[in-house]
């Protein structure tokens, strides 16, 4: 396996730039984290980001709104703006040739949004339009409602924003929020693709270079218990969402608790599929993930099935997550060992894939993770790491939240 | 890349497009069975036996299928839409071999009774989840009623009904119609040679039954209807709309795609600039999708419900702007690079290629590689628009609603 360049340097302003060179591509991506996402969102305003996030894209620079949007697609530009927990994300794609244009038009965006004052009740329109769609798919809701209430206010905030806040959003907060926020501290840009840090480096010098400031606020962080809770919807399936204790991407135990999600659910022959759907035909979709923040990580499991067997179907879940501790076969692990070679050798077949963990890996350890490094720790997995971990860290604490018909016991 | 086509003698298709410097090989057979295949007492058929293969064969058990993919980290499902059941896999090169022969030997799928039983209720759990998505409630219901009479009318995953009642026999007997060598084509893209790649569709699929099974392309006719689906519970009003666009065989099907990126993408379309940058709506797309013998335009239009007349009116206005007096050469100079970069950034994992070679030689017996692709697509003229508008004009013939309203209000 041939091993990808990686090359960083950090910008005098704080901004960390990231260039991974994929020969075999012609395509090259970027994704720009700046530390402004929705924890920051002031007190009964969550949406603030959100909302930031679309207004930052309605002219910039010496464009109004159309003509960027224009630009974008003349120069087959797919980009993209939105709001995460830590971060404003800003994401593109495009031909490697187009990358230097991509970055100045994104630098614009990023630094030098018009945030037309005439444009704002359209914003938060959009806003309010993307929450109640949420509120017309229960699949989505589900998860958005689990993560409210299994991390600490305002981790575990909706990024997309509440409907009860909306109406407290202003033009002031929101310019307050780019004011205060969005600031070349802190930030990670990270570039993959058919290019290199050599010849990418100057033009984020050029645009980039010359930013300053940095968002020293600090977040409150509440408390969290593990709660039960049912949101009555008419639907023909009942929505469950079950989330419980799992450790930080930092943690030296990551990827052993990686390991022990993918036995309950990497692949069709792992457990929560094998057990709920093929052996009792319960569910369509189930499903396990490891969800991490910074200092923390949640296990979060989905169920969907017809009301009258909801019951059962939570019962099943919870033993198949309680009976990880009792044993897991070598077999499941060189399974999930399997599948982790396959996707790492093909993520380097896609530039924004690529991107994305670059940027991302260096939020949460500081450094370059090189697709190597991530297979050498998950070839030195053995049965009883795993299993060290899993009882140090045991499926408890379910914080279980359901919607449908009728709560469930 | 290298393209390579052959026969076999029982008439299934090879084809394949081979590149050694892809890090991985995806490989798919491409099933001339879809819902339109089906007659009526079978709706659901296609999609449910697309489950079936996976419950496996003599020689493999349904735990063997799952854990075998898996031991070789296989990235690998199958898909089942109007006209065609795609089984396809995305592998390092190594493992190809192993793969492929469980890949091609689940197409012929041992039926057992009792899997059989236990993936019925899957797929009513299916069913049941795509009834709590209104999106999926309206296209059903718009397709349904815009090919009503034919067969692009019927249900890809069939009704609760249709599906509880249906047995394995008759699911036998659609198999011994429908999986014949002469209706499946098998497609592989990325980093394999040809000689292995006929070598293992010798082995393990040369003694398919031979055999075509034919399908009736007739023209369908169109009546304007509107129907809504109430859920009360909804928030916002779902509208989906359909209209006659150029089949998979017409030549001005990329003018199609074009004229509706232009008109209704998600982002930078005139659709996006009249409703959804100002707020008034959700999303309002217009998208082309394409059949054999029939394409439709389809509308989407997601919003409040009391501003719904309003929005289809301003869609309707807004199309007959668009065929009356055409697209300027502007707005085609930049969907031509938006559909271009799509094309190329798609084309760059072999996945992404799949579906292009593999969809394109079951429906047209046509190989285009991305450079054939962007040729055409940087082809097309204003004046290919206008005559594609003249024959074929944006419309909304066909209008589906699903949420609160039970009319559109006055």
């Amino acid at each position: 396996m041939s091993q990808h360049v990686v090359k960083h340097a950090t910008l005098s302003n704080g901004l960390t730039v990231l260039v991974e060179t994929m020969p075999a591509v012609q395509s090259a991506a970027f994704s720009l984290l700046v530390n402004a996402g929705s924890v920051y969102d002031p007190p009964h305003q969550n949406g603030t980001t959100t909302a930031l996030a679309d207004w930052t894209a309605r002219g910039a620079g010496n464009l109004n709104s159309r003509q960027l949007l224009a630009e974008l697609d003349r120069l087959g530009i797919q980009g993209n703006e939105s709001a995460g927990t830590q971060h404003m994300v800003f994401r593109a794609s495009c031909l490697a040739a187009n990358l230097p244009a991509a970055l100045r038009l994104y630098g614009d965006i990023v630094r030098k949004p018009h945030l037309p004052e005439e444009e704002f009740e359209a914003v938060l329109s959009g806003v309010e339009h993307g929450l109640l769609a949420i509120e017309d798919e229960p699949r989505q809701k589900v998860m958005v409602e689990l993560l409210r209430r299994c991390y600490p206010h305002p981790w575990g905030q909706p990024s997309e924003g509440t409907l009860e806040d909306l109406p407290n959003i202003t033009p002031e907060s929101v310019r307050n929020h780019f004011e205060r926020c969005v600031k070349p501290d802190k930030a990670i840009l990270g570039v993959a693709g058919n290019v290199t840090l050599e010849t990418v480096l100057p033009v984020v010098e050029s645009v980039f270079g010359d930013w300053t400031g940095s968002n020293d606020q600090t977040v409150p962080t509440g408390t969290v218990s593990p709660v039960r809770e049912h949101l009555d919807h008419e639907s023909t399936q009942t929505q469950i969402g079950v989330a419980y204790p799992g450790v930080a991407y930092a943690d030296p135990e990551y990827y052993a608790a990686w390991a022990a999600v993918n036995v309950l659910s990497g692949g069709m022959s792992s457990r929560l599929f094998t057990e709920i759907r093929e052996k009792r035909g319960l569910c369509y979709s189930v499903y396990a993930t490891l969800n991490t923040l910074k200092d923390r990580g949640q296990v979060l499991c989905y169920a969907g099935t017809t009301s009258e067997r909801a019951q059962e179907t939570l019962d099943v879940l919870r033993a198949e997550l309680v009976r990880l501790g009792e044993g897991i076969g070598q077999d499941e692990l060189d399974r999930c060992k399997a599948r982790a070679k396959s996707s790492l050798i093909m993520a380097q077949e896609s530039s924004g894939s690529r991107a994305s963990s670059l940027a991302r890996n260096w939020y949460h350890l500081g450094r370059v993770v090189t697709l190597n490094e991530v297979r050498s720790e998950i070839e030195a997995l053995t049965v009883q790491k795993v299993l060290d971990y899993v009882h140090k860290h045991p499926a408890q604490d379910f914080s279980i939240l359901t919607i449908g018909p009728a709560a469930l016991k | 890349m290298q393209f390579h086509h052959t026969t076999l003698p029982n008439g299934l298709e090879v084809v394949a497009e081979l590149n050694n410097d892809a890090y991985s090989v995806a490989f798919g057979f491409y099933v001339k069975a879809g819902a339109r295949d089906e007659s009526g007492d079978v709706s659901g058929v296609s999609h449910f036996l697309e489950h079936m293969a996976f419950k496996g064969t003599e020689r493999f058990s349904a735990e063997d299928v799952n854990r075998i993919f898996d031991e070789y980290g296989a990235d690998y499902n199958a898909m089942t839409g109007e006209e065609s059941t795609v089984f396809y896999s995305s592998v390092l090169p190594e493992y190809l071999p192993q793969t492929f022969e469980l890949q091609a030997s689940i197409l012929f799928p041992t039926l057992r009774q009792d899997d059989f039983d236990m993936e019925k209720k899957v797929i009513l759990e299916e069913i049941g989840m795509y009834e709590d998505q209104p999106s999926s409630v309206a296209y059903d219901k718009a397709m349904q009623l815009h090919f009503s009479g034919h067969d692009l009318g019927q249900s890809i995953l069939g009704t609760v009904a249709s599906v509880s009642g249906l047995t394995s026999e008759q699911m036998r007997s659609y198999h011994q119609d429908h999986y014949r060598a002469g209706n499946i084509v098998l497609a592989v893209a990325g980093n394999t040679d040809w000689k292995t790649v006929l070598e293992l569709a010798e082995k393990h699929c040369g003694h398919w039954p031979a055999g075509v099974s034919p399908r009736s392309t007739a023209a369908a006719t169109h009546a304007a209807q509107t129907e809504f689906v109430v859920k009360d519970q909804c928030q916002q009003e779902q509208i989906i709309q359909l209209a006659s666009a150029p089949s998979c065989t017409d030549p001005r099907r990329f003018a199609a795609e074009l004229l509706t990126v232009i008109v209704g993408d998600d982002s930078n379309s005139r659709l996006y600039w009249e409703l959804v940058d100002p707020g008034l709506v959700e999303s309002a797309e217009c998208g082309y999708y394409e059949f054999e013998g029939a394409g439709t335009y389809l509308t989407f239009l997601n919003g409040d419900p009391e501003t719904t007349r309003e929005n289809l009116e301003t869609i309707n206005r807004l199309y007959e702007a668009v065929n009356a007096e055409g697209i300027t050469a502007d707005e085609l100079e930049q969907a031509k690079n938006k559909i271009a970069t799509r094309i190329v950034l798609r084309s760059e994992r072999p996945m992404g290629r799949l579906s292009s070679l593999g969809g394109n030689w079951l429906v047209r017996r046509e190989y285009r590689s991305v450079e054939d692709d962007l040729a055409t697509v940087r082809g097309v003229t204003l004046e290919d628009i206008r005559q594609l508008l003249k024959e074929f004009p944006l419309m909304q013939t066909t209008t589906v609603g699903v949420g609160p309203l039970d009319k559109l209000p006055a």
